[in-house]
């Protein structure tokens, strides 16, 4: 076909404009953001090299190990919860029951309430004093929790709160699930097999790169938590709940330290890198893969 | 479990406020509070919120259907040398948090005039419509037969007029996702509207709320009804197009 760069590119202009003008420009005035001391308040601006990044890891600012340390602890609690949770429920939708389509659509349902409603319904339900949960705790005669409110249990509460979206990590699973073919399982039913030996034999490794795929997604996601820290907890108490990207925020937009938010945005983007390129890595020896080892 | 939460929701907008907090909970309002809607839709201006949310959801809906099915044909049905490598570089910014081109848009929105309008909302739809749903739209293209195309080519069809004629029209299910998904996902957006917008005349539904938490702590029936007005329409599109959308989730799973 003749012309086709002429027609590629004018089909492909507004993609490659809008990544230019939305995605790179902005990654490199962040960069360059970086190093330097720009805040709106105050008038002069001046190219300070590495020094935010020095004063970031010199320990002078307390909040961002702390910042980070909730923020990882986050992700480890929520990746395998989220991961486990949705296998199993993609496990249980998967079998042949009546009505599988609803069940489907009533969980992926939650995923697509906006941020703020569900935190609003979950702030409710998890209210110390006048939540659903704890007066259903307390009739059942088990401890009660503070839940957001209480230091300890805020980030298991967040964790809590964003388990009911997964809906869309149980689709993607159904999704492999249903790529697996039927002989296998007619193999082992052969062999004598039950259903521990069909899982553990045929589903978990055909399953793998949803596993991996799901992972890298949440692990993606887990990092930049912002919403339920913005509309649940502010933070608190006392900063317990002081999620990383919320802490860029509001060092950023309330305390107008720009130049500082942007190297706490570059920080959080090696360190999305560093776990990507991590999981991609480990992943050739866990990763099957029908149709070979391609990675 | 997944269902409770929106139980006890639609429950609590039609109570009062002591049937609320009555020990063990009632989950039948008697009766029923309607008046709950009213009062909480209006004690803030909600229908400037409502009004702002469908202009940002409608135009940008219109830009990204539009911009990705065009993108995704160029990516897809049009050969030229490099395209593959452009796409590739392009879908690393799926891999971008947010966080990082954040600061520079908004300095870059506020110094060409556009801070606290609606503009930083919408205008990117119609650059591209957002590389995931190109990703999307191209997968499904790649699957449609080349011989389609190639015979109207000879008859003399330009890539315009293959575009519109055949491609666009055959993956109608395929654009029905993206359109979804768009809706869902401006509809849903908290982090835009909180840094782009200040002014109350321009607040989206999801600031709106917000605000009224603020507002209204204690009022946990309208805060609720509140809340049921915000999800309602996401679940009504939802399930008016459920179909598609789970099928267009299963398509990006298996080929990802």
């Amino acid at each position: 076909m003749r012309k086709g760069m002429f027609y590629g590119l004018l089909f492909t202009a507004p993609a490659i404009l809008g990544f230019a003008i939305f995605t790179l420009g902005p990654m490199i005035a962040s960069l360059v953001l970086s190093l330097t001391n720009y805040n709106v308040f105050k008038e002069q601006t001046a190219f300070t090299g590495l020094d935010n990044y020095m004063r970031l890891f010199s320990g002078e600012d307390e909040l961002f190990y702390k910042s980070l340390g909730i923020t990882f602890y986050f992700v480890v609690l929520r990746v395998p919860a989220v991961i486990l949770l949705s296998f199993g429920i993609a496990l249980l939708l998967n079998l042949n029951v009546k009505g599988r389509a609803i069940f489907r659509t009533i969980i992926y349902l939650p995923s697509i309430v906006p941020a703020v409603a569900s935190a609003m319904i979950w702030m409710w339900l998890l209210n110390p004093d006048l939540g659903l949960i704890n007066s259903l705790l307390s009739r059942l005669h088990l401890p009660t929790s503070n839940w957001l409110y209480g230091e300890g249990s805020v980030i298991p509460s967040v964790v809590l709160t964003t388990l009911w979206g997964i809906g869309s990590t149980v689709i993607i699973f159904l999704a492999g699930l249903s790529g697996i073919p039927r002989q296998y399982y007619e193999a082992i039913e052969v062999d004598g097999g039950g259903w521990f030996r069909k899982l553990s034999h045929v589903t978990v490794p055909m399953v793998t790169p949803t596993i991996f795929f799901n992972t890298i997604m949440t692990i993606i996601g887990s990092f930049q938590v912002f919403n339920e820290a913005y509309i649940l907890t502010q933070g608190g108490p006392n900063n317990q709940s002081l999620f990383y990207v919320f802490y860029l925020w509001r060092t950023g937009f309330r305390d107008a330290e720009m130049g500082y938010a942007s190297a706490l945005a570059w920080i959080l983007f090696v360190i999305i890198l560093f776990f990507t390129f991590i999981v991609f890595r480990t992943s050739k020896s866990w990763v099957y893969y029908e149709g070979g080892d391609r990675a | 479990m997944f269902i409770i939460p929106f139980v006890w929701l639609i429950r609590s907008s039609l109570m009062n406020l002591s049937q609320i907090f009555t020990m063990p909970p009632e989950w039948i309002p008697k009766p029923f509070q309607w008046g709950n809607f009213h009062k909480a839709l209006t004690v803030l201006p909600f229908d400037i919120f409502f009004k702002n949310t469908l202009i940002i959801v409608v135009t940008v809906l219109v830009g990204t259907v539009i911009t990705s099915s065009i993108g995704a044909f160029g990516f897809s049905r049009i050969p030229w040398k490099g395209r593959d490598a452009v796409f590739a570089v392009l879908m690393t910014s799926m891999m971008l948090p947010a966080a990082v081109t954040m600061i520079p848009s908004f300095l870059g929105w506020q110094a060409i005039g556009f801070y606290d309008t609606l503009y930083p909302l919408i205008v990117p739809a119609y650059f591209g419509g957002g590389i995931f749903n190109i990703f999307l739209l191209r997968q499904f293209y790649l699957s449609i037969p080349r011989d389609f195309d190639e015979a109207a080519y000879v008859d003399g069809a330009n890539y315009w007029q293959i575009y519109t004629r055949i491609i666009f029209p055959l993956s109608r299910s395929a654009i029905i996702v993206v359109a979804l998904f768009s809706f869902l996902a401006s509809w849903n957006d908290f982090m835009g509207p909180l840094i782009y917008l200040k002014s109350d005349k321009w607040f989206t539904l999801a600031l709106g709320l917000q605000m009224f938490q603020g507002t209204y702590t204690a009022q946990w029936d309208l805060l609720m009804a509140a809340s049921a007005t915000v999800v309602l329409p996401c679940v009504i599109v939802f399930l008016a197009g459920q179909r598609y959308f789970l099928e267009g989730i299963t398509l990006t799973g298996l080929k990802g």
